[in-house]
């Protein structure tokens, strides 16, 4: 098959990249059409680098360097070695759905459970008539490949009024080493839903392998929604994500998101209001060590009046690891009444380690209260003497400092059992450094 | 052998020497008191014994039980027995104080070589020990020492000393802040904590405290070194005369 060739400065690579994945990638005629002219765009833009203000602390091409090929579609050996990874990391009670290497995985998913409470279909079903889920407003090079690439994703849909009786968990793994998983979901929720929503990724071992993934999520008036990212990916692994989030009217949004795993990370949200009313608590925490680069990127756009935003993010940040926050508040100039904060603290373990935080609040309206704040620190000599002094090992000390730092985003998880189980990821973090 | 030794010891502060040749023995069951006016070192001494970063030792000994103190690290030093009450405690918000002192109880039990208290052994223990002290619960779940009065603190320090059950406790200005009715109820906490196996050292700035721990032994620390020692009665003398006799000296 024919792939028309931008010739651009690093484009012999990537056009390998979508010229050797084509003949795999699914989807109507029309389809992939839309996928090439996706690939285009990203081919002439390249892997986001420093000069690009929204990349600038996460130069992809200093900090990843080419894209791997596309993983090939697990074989039985690949999904016997993810069956043990879902048992590990499944969610108490929750219908699982699970995506290996960028490929849903039926027969690791709980389909006829979430069949009564939700609709689903993957993306792969999807792309065989419809072309418009690889379409999203950004011109973001990560998303056009993504668009490009995606192999499959869940589309869920939860009907008006609905109210699922345990957690939907989308778990992402990874066994294939040198390669890339591309998967795009969509999660549509009805008006008065109340749901949670969590996604999970995990390898089953520690190969280096790249991860783009892009959920768009819609919410309907008066839902309460609960959505928990958990990212645990190897520690050699990358892990690109995009989350664009339209929330309707009253709604309840508690999202967290919590970084414990890649070599490089980034995780950029794009939340919109589009209905009065509505209150979003966005919070996470990110746990990084050796030369670990983990970036969350935020951008609240407050287009209609009447909503609040609240960001707690929290940064534990050891050896020479590079932690990123950039948050932007975007209220736009009828949204009055936005009420907008955020408040970022990371805390330096090593002398190495280093933080970066862009707060950026870009108000068109008179009447709103909007703020930020940031520090960072290394842990309190006096607290930690206090705590030695009474018997407790330097080590376990700053867990127990740390642990105390991380609940103040923590604490943020409205629900009592994913909440507790959020506390566990981090002090098993904790002990894995001790 | 006596429980600590200090030998002779002198100790700097960012180049500035503050205990110039310092020398203490405590013995097991006894009550010493060291008085003596703002400045004179006495918090130095207690932070050197405790293991406080910053203290540069520059010459001297400190012994506990024979064994070179000042080799340990402040955790080893707390499971071999040395609690300091502190002046100041600080608070630690987000760690609520039951995990504190389950964890630091079993941190120094651990060290030791002892078994970790069950759940129930600990809460039964900290319930006893909570309410002869008169605190209450839900203090318990707050953040270590968030939020509490000045008594409460001090009250918190003596609870961990009873929890901790070391053998060397020294109070560091435990009457500092408190009203008379709370300087009694810690001082009853401390007095009934008194036994022949455990020493301990009151610092304090005021006679009054010695009416309520009554000590057997009381020292006078001024400018870094203990000038005079004497028995309880001293405490009265220098109420009578102040410090500035020694001030001088
Ligand atoms: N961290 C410090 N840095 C500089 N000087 C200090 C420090 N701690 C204590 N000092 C000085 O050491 C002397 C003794 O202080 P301290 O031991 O607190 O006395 P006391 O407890 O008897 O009031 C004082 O002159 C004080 O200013
Ligand atoms: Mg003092």
């Amino acid at each position: 098959m024919n792939v028309a060739v931008a010739k651009t400065g690093n484009g012999r690579a990537v056009s390998d990249l979508f010229a050797s994945a084509e003949g795999r990638l699914p989807g109507s005629p029309a389809v992939i059409a839309a996928r090439r002219e996706a690939f285009e765009a990203y081919e002439r833009l390249g892997l986001p680098h420093r000069r690009i203000e929204e990349w600038k602390y996460t130069d992809l091409r200093a900090l990843v360097g080419e894209v791997l090929p596309l993983a090939a579609s697990p074989d039985a050996a690949a999904l016997k070695r993810a069956a043990d990874a879902v048992k590990a990391h499944a969610i108490d009670g929750a219908r699982k759905l699970v995506l290996v290497d960028g490929v849903f995985a039926a027969d690791l998913s709980d389909v006829k459970a979430l069949a009564a409470e939700a609709g689903f279909k993957t993306l792969r079903e999807t792309l065989e008539k419809d072309a418009s889920l690889l379409k999203t407003a950004s011109t973001d090079a990560v998303i056009a490949l993504n668009a490009a690439m995606a192999t499959d994703g869940v589309i869920l849909s939860i009907a008006d009024g609905a109210q699922p009786s345990a957690p939907i968990q989308i778990i992402h793994i990874a066994t294939a080493a040198s390669a890339s998983a591309f998967t795009r979901s969509q999660v549509a929720i009805g008006k008065g839903v109340r749901a949670t929503i969590v996604e999970s990724f995990v390898a089953t071992g520690a190969e280096a392998y790249q991860v783009n993934d892009a959920v768009i999520v819609s919410i309907g008036d008066d839902a309460d929604v609960a959505h928990i990212r958990l990212m645990d990916d190897a520690p050699d692994a990358v892990n690109v994500t995009s989350h664009f989030v339209t929330v309707g009217a009253n709604v309840k949004l508690n999202f967290f998101n919590m970084t414990t795993g890649a070599a490089v990370s980034r995780l950029q949200g794009f939340i919109t209001f589009s209905g009065e009313g509505s209150e979003l608590s966005a919070n996470g925490v990110n746990l990084l060590q050796k030369t670990e680069h983990g970036d969350t990127t935020l951008v609240v756009d407050h287009a209609v009046p009447n909503c609040v935003s609240r960001e707690v993010f929290r940064a534990v940040i050891d050896d020479r690891a590079h932690s990123v926050f950039q948050g932007r508040i975007i209220v736009r100039p009828d949204a009055q009444k936005t009420d907008g904060k955020m408040m970022t603290r990371a805390l330096l373990l090593s002398d190495e380690a280093e933080a970066d935080n862009k707060p950026e609040l870009e108000i068109f309206a008179d009447d709103v209260s909007c703020g930020h704040g940031a520090t960072a620190g290394a842990l309190d000599d006096s607290l930690l003497f206090y705590l030695k002094a009474r018997g407790l090992p330097e080590k376990q000390a700053q867990a127990l400092l740390i642990q105390a730092f991380v609940g103040e985003a923590i604490e943020q998880i409205a629900d009592d059992g994913l909440r507790e189980h959020v506390i566990g990821i981090a002090e098993r973090w904790l002990e894995r450094r001790s | 052998m006596a429980l600590l030794e200090v030998k002779d010891l002198k100790v700097r502060v960012e180049e500035r020497e503050i205990l110039h040749g310092l020398t203490l023995t405590v013995n097991e069951g006894e009550v010493h008191a060291i008085m003596g006016p703002n400045g004179s070192g006495k918090s130095t001494l207690s932070h050197v014994i405790a293991g406080k970063p910053g203290y540069e030792v520059t010459d001297g000994q400190i012994l506990f039980k024979g064994e070179d103190l000042l080799e340990m690290d402040p955790d080893e030093r707390a499971a071999k027995g040395v609690f300091l009450a502190f002046q100041y405690p600080v608070e630690i918000p987000g760690v609520a104080t039951m995990t504190f002192l389950r964890t630091a109880l079993n941190a120094q039990r651990k060290a030791r070589g002892e078994s970790e208290y069950s759940t129930p052994d600990f809460l039964k223990k900290v319930r006893e020990v909570s309410k002869s002290l008169n605190i209450p619960q839900d203090m318990l779940k707050r953040g270590v020492n968030v939020g509490f009065s000045g008594g409460e603190k001090k009250r918190n320090e003596v609870l961990q000393m009873a929890l901790f059950e070391p053998s060397l406790c020294i109070l560091d200005e435990m009457d500092s802040g408190l009203d008379i009715d709370a300087l009694r109820i810690a001082a009853d906490g401390v007095n009934a904590l008194r036994s022949p196996g455990r020493a301990m050292v009151v610092i304090t700035h005021y006679q009054r405290l010695l009416n309520y721990i009554v000590p057997d032994f009381v020292h006078v620390m001024s400018r870094g070194r203990v000038v005079k020692s004497g028995a309880k009665d001293l405490a009265l003398e220098l109420e009578a005369s102040g410090y500035t006799q020694f001030e001088d000296a």
